[in-house]
């Protein structure tokens, strides 16, 4: 549905985004997450045909952004990190503005505007100024303008952003319940988020893309091992050697939170490989009462900050380099 | 083409929701008023003198005694007027954001341009049409000359074409209103005064162009009752002109 390919930016000397790649598939929700000032805004910019791109292109729903925007145009529903919106309108008179330039005929207007009225829940309000709505209103007469025309495809820059925590339920129920129908980009900088709405997370970061891939596979791509916490209530020295001479094992920490009640433990082993069974089968047989085994996944945020932390590192030696 | 007449519906929407195209209008015809009250004042006394002398002195003219004078300053009021309507235009699309809706959508920057041109235009018209409520009293007491005051109107509504052109074309400049006005004023208040340099310029070819880019000299042929083809092209080239300049200020602000 949407394929971007070696997409860039830059502002004089500046640049926003470099080499950006992805693609997005039919009825797939794709989250972009990223520290504020990564390019997210950018990217959905020259998407929409909002700005052209310095270099690369990108196609959606067949058609190309430099060659055929009017047709992108058409096809896309956009809502700005500020929802534009017409302050002396009532939200009535707004969407009917907006579905007269999507180029909506005008029994399709009627019905695009009923029911975007519905789905975001604008009804009771929508004899009312744009200008007396809450934020959290505006903003969804912000997401009915995207899709009053009924686009293939939804590009929501921060959807929930400044919203109190009940709206922001409220907005991501919405967004899921479009991603039936639609094919939508969000971003966020907000990692539940992202895990919660999305199928598909690409992580960017100073206008690069650290990683794209769906939330299972990203958190293996960084784990280097299998690790679990294992916890068991004697405190016998032995443990932590007789743990470490089973096949399979790499490592063995103690954990700092042992008491009385307990010792804790790190196991790692090699990636791929369940050794759980066989873990369980020494502290039983060695009666030391096993009391509790999980293996440890990294959570998104973590991905997270491993992913954007390593970027750092890795240019901070380049510049020694340059100074040297 | 139906893309251009939801733009200039929506803007003329917003110009009569709000006050500004009320109270520009108030302000307009008071002071237009007050200019056609005081030169009628004038005319009258001078008539009344002119009676006491019996003799064949030509006729007084209504329009080279009032309405000329007037509609030569009303030009300089709408000048001062204008910038007040065209302002928001852009400015507040990019203020509020809108512009992103409006960039995003099926629509081109010629529509969105145009649009807003007839918009603004059709406010100015009114205003024009408004102000013949003088004349049009003064035809109950007095013989109005029509064609003349006809080709008077017909110069100051291709005037005000290149007033709201280069007056979008500021407001296409910035996101700040009072920098968009008074950027229209200065641009406006130079074509008008452009023409008072000719006298400085003394005889040359650099004083045919100059006064060539005078409004104002083009204004008075117009109120003279002249209706000059050579007029009439320089109003239209120069809105297309600002039309143009306002085009190419919007799609490049894109690239930044």
């Amino acid at each position: 549905m949407i394929s971007v390919e070696g997409l860039g930016k830059r502002y004089g000397d500046v640049i926003a985004i470099d080499d950006v790649n992805f693609s997005v598939g039919k009825g797939e929700v794709l989250a972009f997450l990223g520290p504020n000032g990564a390019g997210k805004t950018t990217t959905m910019r020259i998407l929409t045909c909002f700005m052209p791109a310095s270099s690369g292109t990108a196609s959606i729903a067949g058609y190309d952004i430099f060659e055929a925007p009017m047709e992108v145009k058409r096809r896309i529903g956009y809502l700005p990190e500020t929802p534009p919106l017409y302050q002396e309108m009532t939200v009535t008179e707004y969407l009917i503005f907006v579905a007269k330039i999507k180029g909506l005929s005008q029994s399709n207007r009627k019905k695009g505007l009923i029911g975007a009225l519905e789905k975001t829940g604008l009804s009771d309000v929508s004899k009312r100024l744009i200008g007396n709505l809450s934020k959290g209103y505006r903003q969804r007469v912000g997401l009915a303008q995207a899709l009053i025309h009924n686009p293939e495809v939804l590009i929501l820059d921060e959807p929930t952003v400044g919203l109190d925590p009940r709206q922001i339920i409220e907005i991501r129920e919405l967004i899921k319940g479009l991603a039936l129908e639609h094919t939508i980009i969000l971003s966020t900088h907000i990692l539940p988020e992202a895990t919660e709405v999305a199928q598909k997370i690409v992580i960017i970061n100073r206008g690069r893309i650290v990683a794209v891939d769906s939330q299972e596979h990203l958190s293996s791509q960084v784990r280097k091992s299998e690790k679990m916490s294992l916890r068991v209530r004697s405190h016998h020295p032995d443990i932590s050697g007789k743990i470490k001479s089973i096949t399979g094992v790499l490592r063995v920490t103690p954990q700092a939170d042992s008491n009385d009640l307990g010792l804790g433990f790190i196991v790692e082993s090699n990636l791929g490989d369940d050794i759980r069974d066989k873990v369980a089968k020494v502290v039983v047989e060695a009666g030391w009462g096993l009391l509790e085994m999980k293996p440890l996944k990294l959570s998104l945020e973590d991905v997270f900050l491993k992913l954007t932390t390593e970027e750092t590192l890795e240019t901070i030696p380049h510049t020694e380099q340059v100074a040297l | 083409m139906k893309n251009i007449s939801t733009l200039v519906g929506k803007e003329l929407q917003l110009y009569f929701i709000s006050p500004i195209a009320y109270v520009v209008a108030m302000v307009f015809l008071a002071i237009s008023d007050f200019l056609f009250y005081n030169q009628i004042q004038y005319f009258s006394g001078l008539s009344m003198r002119m009676m006491q002398f019996q003799n064949d002195l030509p006729e007084l003219n209504l329009h080279d005694a009032v309405f000329q004078p007037t509609l030569l300053n009303m030009g300089v009021i709408l000048l001062l007027i204008v910038p007040l309507l065209t302002m928001r235009l852009f400015a507040e699309e990019k203020k509020e954001h809108t512009s992103e809706l409006l960039m995003t959508s099926p629509i081109t920057i010629t529509e969105i341009v145009f649009g807003k041109f007839i918009a603004v235009m059709f406010v100015y018209l009114l205003l024009l049409i408004l102000s013949l409520h003088v004349p049009l009293m003064l035809s109950v007491a007095v013989d109005v000359s029509w064609k003349p005051l006809f080709a008077s109107y017909f110069g100051l509504f291709l005037m005000g074409g290149v007033f709201l052109s280069f007056g979008l074309f500021a407001s296409a400049l910035t996101e700040n209103q009072m920098i968009a006005a008074v950027i229209s004023f200065g641009i406006l208040i130079g074509l008008w005064m452009v023409g008072t340099s000719v006298h400085a310029a003394g005889e040359s070819a650099f004083r045919v162009v100059v006064n060539y880019l005078s409004i104002s000299s083009h204004l008075s042929q117009f109120v003279k009752g002249l209706i000059s083809s050579r007029s009439i092209t320089y109003f239209v080239s120069m809105s297309a002109l600002g039309l143009f300049l306002t085009h190419r200020v919007v799609e490049s602000q894109r690239w930044k």
